[in-house]
């Protein structure tokens, strides 16, 4: 997703930030739906590894992807019950398993970075540049690029 | 119908709770609302069913417009009109179809002058058809015009910036075919008034995606192109049977189960092993077993009990197997929700659904296991069939082989398709009757049939093998049954020894594979020509054309003993020799895997050749998939038939001769 997409007429997006793994992660607010506690999640077999599973969520059928897989991170380890970020693609339900949610922030699109080069290939493709905040840096996510889960690929 | 759907689901919510409570005094009042329920929704379903013709009614006039604007000359042909499905499926699929149908007569088939250039004949056929297989609905547009470009698809890919130009290279065709789904992607150089407008191909799947469909494309450069439709057959409710595996649960469409059988080590029914295949005895036949947790791959490492378990005895088109699982719940009214994109390409679900208690589960795609029962011949064929055109020689051919001991120490092998059963006889059943081994079996008395060097026990059981046919029973005496394998078969020392065809290595040892034509008569001296006689006022000639000795020499016997008379040719050219030697026949049955010339090239060389353009021609397998029989539908058989399938055969051919005798 480009920066001029959002909030192009006053150079300031809004981002919804969440933790996966230690990191902060920023979402652009317009692409968020909810944010929900995922419960009774099914597991699909023969999915990528990425999907976590499909839950009922108000009678939707919502398809969860654990953000720690999908980003390379390690795997959960306290145990700790996720939070989700529910998000559409073209008509489809999605929700991003994350740690824990943070605040809203409103940033100014000039401000941003672009990808350092040295970034995680899989962290990389699927950021859209890095906000530099007070002691810590936001990366923010690109949630089209996160939802390119090619079955294809996968496949071969 | 949404609205029916959610009472649906409001209902199932109410027996789960009250299932639960044991002494409820709303469980009669909501049994009543269940079934007024039931009622309801099935009364809506069949207003909302509609023929598939419904929304062609229009096609026939497009494409003679067309015709006439683009000055090409169609033919469209129309197959499965009747075909019924959901209202608001054929109301979502109808513009696709449309849209299709203009692209296959626009950029599908060539200009006139072009097809007589390439030889084809002038007129360009569209065929469009539709049916049902396993809870699903197929269409099939396809034409026979030049086939998609790869060339021009691969350089606008890379020039939309769809793929890198290295990347490209590493595709295969079928990849390539498929950016022609990617969004605003069009090859037509020009804007013409039928196409190239921008709406594309990627409208067409959206729509198709929304319904929970797949779409699928196979071209042939020079031979014309096929899409495929899969869709459900409806969007709203069927019935499923939950059950449990590995913890999770699963629904299975009540519509492919046959019934449910509970397997214990110490009853009638209990899973048996050939080696490491579980089978099930039941109703004396055998049964294919499959656990569900190792085809989902979910195995909890908790040891499969290997004598116990569920059986969910599942049948899909011709096929019957069981599905072993850990428990069985319920039947339940389900709504179907079709998968996200995402999870689309697991042929082992159909959709996904939400419980009456919350939560969501995966509904089985019984075609998906029942494709996964010969993975290996399954995953090659689909090779194959992509490159269909390519198929050359190198093909593998697997056939399943019973390897069973008699007489020598050498092992003997016979494909296990022409083995109606395995039974093991106490020898105390056993009579002699006018000097014959007899046994009773199913009220009838079944001959018995001693292989060279085989005596039957004094005591315990005999292992043997029955092999029946038309109400007729016959039981081979074996000492040993030894394994089921799956191996190429290639004959590769013929014998000179009566009711042996000749040697094969199986499973890197040198086996036998005997004659089953030898031994049928000897049980019954008229087993082949009963049939003959009755019908030889009638007998119609057939051509089998096999490059295999193995099939012809299978295949002869069963084909004379329906009463038909058979000229067997080695291969293509020879077949093609036999038909134009001036004798008639009334069929031509050909083998698809040949080296030099293929089954396809062959009927299309009949095709072609004006005195046979109607002889019915129908083709034989080892592999029977649905792409298989749609690029066969092109070449132009009548008819596609699995090799082991001698109902199937039998049924094929009278029914194509039968066609001969009415167009007479």
């Amino acid at each position: 997703m480009d920066a001029n997409v959002e909030g192009a007429d006053r150079g300031i997006t809004e981002y919804v930030t969440a933790m996966i793994g230690g990191q902060l992660f920023g979402l652009p607010i317009s692409r968020v739906q909810d944010v929900f506690m995922p419960e009774r999640l099914t597991r699909v077999p023969l999915a990528s590894a990425d999907v976590a599973g499909v839950l009922n969520l108000r009678g939707r059928i919502v398809t969860a992807i654990d953000m720690r897989a999908r980003l390379g991170l390690a795997k959960i380890e306290d145990g700790r019950p996720p939070m989700a970020v529910g998000v559409d693609l073209r008509g489809e339900s999605y929700g991003l398993l994350i740690d824990s949610i943070g605040e809203v922030l409103k940033l100014a699109d000039d401000s941003r970075e672009v990808n350092p080069v040295n970034l995680d290939p899989r962290m990389a493709k699927m950021a859209g540049g890095v906000h530099r905040l007070d002691g810590q840096l936001m990366v923010v996510l690109d949630v089209d690029r996160v939802l390119e889960i090619n079955p294809d690929m996968m496949a071969a | 119908m949404t609205m029916v759907s959610e009472l649906v689901l409001t209902r199932n919510q109410l027996l789960e709770i009250s299932r639960r409570n044991e002494d409820s005094e709303f469980k009669v009042p909501l049994q009543r609302l269940s079934n007024v329920t039931a009622e309801l929704q099935e009364g809506v379903m069949k207003t909302r069913m509609q023929p598939i013709g419904n929304a062609w009614q229009k096609l026939p006039r497009i494409v003679r417009d067309l015709s006439s604007e683009l000055g090409k000359q169609i033919e469209l042909e129309m197959h499965g009109a009747d075909t019924e499905l959901d209202r608001q499926v054929l109301d979502l699929i109808k513009d696709p179809l449309t849209h299709m149908v203009r692209n296959s007569a626009d950029h599908g088939l060539e200009s006139t002058a072009d097809r007589v250039a390439a030889g084809k004949p002038e007129q360009g056929t569209i065929r469009v058809s539709a049916y049902h297989e396993g809870g699903h609905i197929i269409i099939c547009i396809a034409d026979n015009g030049r086939g998609l470009n790869t060339d021009r698809i691969k350089q606008k890919a890379v020039q939309n910036g769809l793929v890198t130009e290295a990347d490209v290279e590493k595709m295969t065709e079928a990849q390539v075919h498929k950016f022609i789904f990617a969004p605003g992607f069009s090859t037509a150089a020009a804007v013409t008034s039928v196409s190239g407008r921008g709406v594309g191909m990627d409208v067409v799947r959206t729509n198709i995606d929304q319904i929970g469909g797949t779409i699928d494309v196979k071209s042939v450069p020079g031979e014309g192109s096929s899409f495929t439709i899969k869709i459900p057959l409806t969007l709203a409710i069927v019935s499923a049977l939950i059950v449990e595996a590995a913890g999770d649960r699963f629904a299975i469409p009540q519509l492919s189960v046959v019934e449910l059988v509970r397997a214990r080590s110490n009853s009638d029914h209990r899973i048996e092993r050939i080696k490491d295949t579980p089978v099930l005895r039941l109703r004396n036949k055998l049964l294919p077993l499959m656990h569900l947790k190792k085809l989902l791959k979910i195995d909890d490492g908790a040891s499969i009990d290997p004598e116990n378990g569920f059986i969910v005895v599942t049948q899909v088109g011709s096929q019957t197997f069981g599905i072993v699982v850990d428990g069985v719940f319920h039947t339940e009214e389900i709504v179907v929700k079709p998968m996200s994109t995402k999870l689309r390409h697991i042929g082992m679900f159909s959709g996904n659904t939400i419980l009456g208690d919350g939560a969501v589960i995966m509904i089985i795609d019984p075609n998906g296991i029942a494709q996964s029962l010969g993975t290996a011949a399954a995953s090659h064929s689909e090779i194959a069939d992509e490159n269909a055109a390519a198929r050359a020689n190198s093909d593998v051919q697997l056939t399943s082989l019973l390897v069973f001991r008699s007489g020598s120490s050498q092992p003997k092998a016979v494909p296990l398709a022409l083995v109606t059963r395995l039974e093991e006889i106490a020898v105390d059943k056993i009579e002699l009757s006018n000097g014959r081994h007899m046994v009773q079996y199913r009220e009838q008395l079944m001959p018995l049939v001693e292989m060279e060097g085989v005596t039957i026990r004094e005591s315990g059981v005999q292992p043997i093998l029955v092999f029946a046919d038309d109400g007729r029973s016959m039981g081979l005496v074996v000492d040993e049954i030894i394994d089921i394998v799956e191996e190429q078969l290639s004959i590769e020392v013929a014998s000179t020894r009566e009711g042996v065809l000749g040697s094969a290595v199986v499973k890197g040892q040198a086996t036998e594979v005997i004659d089953v034509g030898h031994f049928l008569p000897m049980a019954f001296a008229d087993w082949f020509s009963r049939k003959e006689m009755r019908l030889s006022a009638t007998a119609q000639t057939v051509l089998l054309v096999d490059d295999s000795a193995f099939f012809r020499n299978m295949l002869a016997p069963v084909l004379k003993a329906a009463g038909y008379r058979v000229t067997v040719a080695q291969n293509g050219q020879e077949g093609l020799a036999a038909l134009r030697s001036g004798n008639s026949f009334d069929v031509v049955l050909t083998d698809i895997e040949m080296p030099e010339m293929n089954g396809f090239e062959f009927a299309e060389a009949i095709r072609a050749d004006r005195r046979m353009e109607s002889m019915p021609i129908i083709a034989l397998s080892s592999v029977v998939s649905p792409a298989a029989i749609e690029r066969g539908r092109q070449a132009g058989f009548h008819d596609y038939v699995a090799k082991f399938d001698r109902p199937g055969l039998i049924a094929a051919l009278k029914e194509q001769t039968a066609d001969v005798k009415q167009a007479a």
